[in-house]
């Protein structure tokens, strides 16, 4: 038993569980204040990856294709809401999760009309090689590239952590997904917090959108990062910011565990099931995830 | 004018609880199964018997399966396709190594094989509900398949995982042309249908539509909560079974896992939310429009590069296919919520009217 | 109105019962029973815990201490399949029905105790299934007439008004056939007219069928009119338990209902 290999397959796993956190805490945030879950969360990170690549080879630079994405994904945001969250905004939840299914498809296909489908890479200037003392000193090869994304989704988590506690509009916004009809009544005006949330979403999965794109290359595939993200929040419970990091941290090691000890046992290919079947486990012995909070049905 | 019902009464509570209770939709429909049955083969070709009709009749089944689970029990799955995958494989494992048993039972027992994996990932709908229960049904779907990849015994340790279904033969008689196949196809997707629309109109369909209204005051009346969740899980289960294990034997021939991808079930679930949940004819509309649809894009398509000169590719074709399909759903969710079944009601209740507007 | 019927022996008896969720005590120490045959009413202010008490009844809250005996079965708790399957039927304060079905879809759902076949004779839908469908559509048809409600028996429930939608349900809980029946607050957003029928209707069930009626209201003239005896609940605590006359006169109670510091 190896144990600077042990350590590389976790550090990798729980590095790897962060980059699906990126994706997860876009969810987080839009649940957090409208009550929706967003399916089309990863086709989000789809478009918004795309439309950056796309801009840059355009021959723009890199801040400027950077702010003209965020425009772009802010606009959606807006306009999703306009045009697809408002006529529904009373109809119980499971319709609501089957309008963003059908979100995802249309942005998937538009992204693609829009920009084409072949893949692009992403170059954001970090090289995805081991840190260099890490591995020389004790054997263990954990990627730099890996390492940043860590960092900026750390800095995203305490960014956004800090701003549903202590700003103003982050108190509207957790009041709004508490009870509409209440935060409406004591004058929150819901139509802009939802604009709100959904461009700051929006930017959320900017961000992820660079991160995966970066690391796997920006192709139709990355659509479905989105569901490698449902366990993540099964464990987190579906409201925490926290619990985003935690869950991911925790299905990237496990999956990244499983897959190197126990796969080999059985065929391997492990992943493609493992979260998920984590994720079911947890729900059958606590529904509401770690940090969720408990539903009381009352008749 | 033709659509009234003055003059037909009903005596009996028998006849009140027929499936066509007004004569006319009765002889509408039996005109339409003497079309399905009699004219079609006559006069349809090979490509819209095989490439068109079959699937189509297909799909519907397993729409029905995914319907009765989610549109009628309220239990949202994402695993339809994993289910048609059990019983396609289980199917051809059944035909290979018992040939005595004969097709259909081998199909119906390849449908219960589909049912036991229903029950056993629609064991965490007791504890859970609404969307969770949806990634739970996400964990079956990729497991199944994965299971399917890696158990070479399912294959008969195919290197790639492919299987080529056998020929049907039935009492030695070979369903081998697009037409027989078609005919296999509708005699079962019909006798299913029946047996399902009996089904929901009976005490087990109110106890699947009490269970998605409100479960709580369901099992305060009575209602099994259990009992009930697995039996919705297992009955659709055998219907997407079924319609897996037609799918490998009169379309595909050729089987790879990879024809039961998550992209399938999401498919199958446009189907539903379209065609109407919670709707036996629901079910074939939504089959219909999704099947043909593709085909309207790109005759459509084909007549706006002739007509421009303009050339459309493929690409762009697909990707409007994308567009569309989501833009239907939000548009149906929205403005129809209970999807082209409702606004077949609403027509032959204006029909009722004709020619008078109200 | 109250000495005519003919009362018998108690067939629920509520011992000592206390709920709490977390913190919040609904139910303290309450006992009282109900005799066989009669209409008893609970009443209280807001907040008293009437419906918890018939949630315990009926065993959608299980209570951490007391028991419940019906029919001469003390339990500490049952759950709510069980309490059907003894003859308790019960209707809803926000009302509990099946808003995709029709009238008679919905209370055929109550008849679902008694139907014996199962899904595959079902599918089938011809002989034995068919029989027992049509069997249990004419006894739903005898509670449909019994309830005037012939007019809506195909409408889908969520299109009905409030009224109807309550008179629904009490077909549902009818249709159960059941030994006792549980009606939460059956009068509430109704008018004189149709307080008028619903009160018909629980005398009429009362009196054809024995049914022992337990019902929480808060119209006093209909309490006074239908009950035979009436308990009183406040804060959780039972505080009078006696004939609709002895509980008007209770000082208690008047303190409790004009808001009497205590």
């Amino acid at each position: 038993m190896n144990v600077a290999f042990f350590f590389e397959v976790l550090i990798g796993g729980l590095l790897a569980g962060v980059m699906y956190s990126l994706v997860a805490l876009g969810f987080v945030l839009i649940y957090k204040a409208s009550g929706v879950f967003n399916f089309a969360q990863g086709a989000m990170v789809f478009l918004a990856a795309l439309t950056f690549v796309s801009i840059m080879k355009m021959g723009i630079n890199f801040w400027l294709a950077l702010a003209v994405t965020l425009g772009v994904m802010v606009a959606f945001g807006i306009g999703i809401e306009k045009i697809v969250l408002r006529p529904l905004v009373n109809q119980p939840p499971i319709t609501l999760f089957m309008a963003t299914i059908g979100l995802a498809f249309v942005l998937e296909g538009l992204s693609q009309l829009v920009w084409g489908s072949q893949p692009h890479g992403l170059e954001l200037g970090i090289p995805d090689v081991p840190m260099q003392w890490l591995s020389q000193k004790w054997n263990i090869n954990v990627s730099q590239f890996e390492l940043f994304a860590a960092g900026v989704a750390g800095a995203m988590v305490a960014a956004l952590a800090l701003f549903f506690q202590y700003t103003r509009i982050g108190r509207a916004l957790r009041a709004v997904a508490d009870d509409h009809q209440a935060a409406l009544a004591v004058g929150i005006p819901l139509k802009n917090i939802w604009a709100i949330v959904w461009a700051v979403a929006g930017f959320v999965a900017l961000v992820a959108g660079l991160m995966w794109g970066a690391r796997n290359g920006v192709q139709y595939a990355l659509t479905f990062i989105a569901l490698k993200a449902l366990p993540v929040l099964i464990l987190g419970g579906f409201e925490s910011v926290p619990g985003a990091i935690i869950g991911g941290l925790i299905i990237g090691a496990s999956e990244k565990l499983a897959e190197v000890y126990i796969g080999p046992m059985v065929g391997g290919g492990i992943e493609s099931w493992f979260a998920y079947v984590i994720a079911l486990l947890f729900l059958l012995v606590r529904p509401q995830g770690l940090f969720g909070e408990k539903i009381i049905d009352r008749v | 004018m033709l659509y009234r019902e003055a003059g037909q009464f009903k005596a009996t509570y028998a006849q009140d609880q027929q499936i066509f209770p007004i004569r006319q939709d009765r002889i509408a429909f039996a005109l339409l199964l003497a079309a399905a049955f009699v004219v079609v083969p006559l006069i349809a070709n090979q490509y819209w018997l095989s490439a068109i009709l079959t699937p189509f009749l297909i799909l519907s089944l397993a729409t029905l399966g995914l319907n009765i689970l989610t549109g009628y029990a309220g239990q949202l799955s994402l695993g339809t396709a994993a289910f048609m995958a059990v019983g396609a494989f289980m199917a051809y494992n059944f035909v290979l190594r018992m040939p005595w048993l004969g097709v259909i039972p081998s199909f119906i027992l390849a449908g219960l094989c589909a049912a036991a994996v229903g029950i056993v990932f629609g064991l965490p709908s007791l504890r859970i509900k609404g969307f969770y229960l949806a990634v739970a049904t996400l964990a079956c779907q990729f497991f199944v398949l994965w299971a399917i990849q890696r158990i070479g015994w399912i294959t008969n340790y195919s290197a790639s995982g492919v299987i080529t279904a056998q020929k049907i033969e039935i009492f030695a008689y070979a369903f081998d042309t697009p037409v027989r196949k078609y005919l296999l196809t509708l005699a079962i997707v019909a006798v299913m249908a029946l047996l399902a629309k009996n089904l929901m109109r009976s005490e087990t369909g109110r106890a699947f539509m009490a269970v998605r209204d409100m479960d709580v005051a369901a099992s305060v009346i009575g209602i099994p909560m259990m009992k009930t969740k697995l039996l919705a899980f297992a009955i659709s289960s055998f219907y997407c079974g079924m319609a897996g294990a037609l799918y490998a034997y009169t379309y595909l021939g050729t089987v790879e896992p990879e024809a039961f991808t998550l992209d399938l079930s999401f498919r199958i679930l446009f189907m539903v939310i379209i065609g109407g949940v919670g709707s036996i004819l629901g079910s074939f509309l939504g089959a219909a429009f999704i099947t043909l649809l593709p085909i309207f894009l790109s005759v459509l398509f084909g007549g706006i590069s002739h007509a421009t000169g303009m050339e459309i590719s493929h690409a762009v074709v697909s990707n409007l296919e994308l567009i569309i399909f989501g833009g239907l759903i939000i548009f149906f969710l929205i403005v129809e919520p209970q999807g082209l079944a409702r606004l077949w009601q609403i027509a032959k209740e204006k029909l009722r009217l004709w020619p008078f507007p109200h | 109105m109250t000495d005519a019927r003919r009362t018998g022996k108690p067939i629920l008896t509520v011992e000592e019962v206390s709920l709490s969720f977390g913190g919040v005590k609904a139910l303290q120490g309450v006992s009282f029973d109900v005799r066989e045959h009669e209409i008893r009413a609970i009443i209280g202010p807001n907040g008293a815990g009437k419906s918890s008490m018939l949630n315990v009844i009926n065993g959608v809250y299980h209570p951490q201490q007391g028991t419940i005996a019906f029919k001469g079965r003390r339990r500490h708790d049952v759950d709510p399949h069980e309490a059907a399957l003894q003859g308790i039927a019960r209707t809803f304060q926000n009302i509990a029905l099946f808003r995709g079905m029709t009238v008679l879809d919905n209370i055929m759902t109550g008849r679902n105790l008694k139907m014996k076949c199962n899904f595959l004779q079902q599918a089938l839908y011809w002989g034995s299934a068919q029989r027992e469908e049509l069997e249990h559509r004419a006894k739903v048809e005898e509670i449909v007439d019994f309830l005037e409600i012939q007019h809506i028996r195909k409408t889908p429930v969520g299109r009905l008004p409030y009224g109807l939608q309550k008179r629904v349900e009490l077909g549902r809980a009818l249709a159960a056939e059941p030994t006792m029946l549980l009606l939460d607050e059956p009068m509430s957003g109704m008018n004189l007219e149709e307080k008028q029928d619903m009160s018909r209707f629980i005398l009429d069930v009362n009196d054809q069928f024995g049914t022992t009626v337990v019902l929480i209201e808060h119209d006093m003239s209909v309490v006074m009119d239908l009950s035979d005896r009436v308990v009183v609940l406040n804060y959780g605590r039972k505080i009078a338990d006696g004939t609709p006359d002895e509980v008007r006169a209770n000082p208690a109670v008047i303190d409790a209902y004009l808001g009497v510091a205590h």
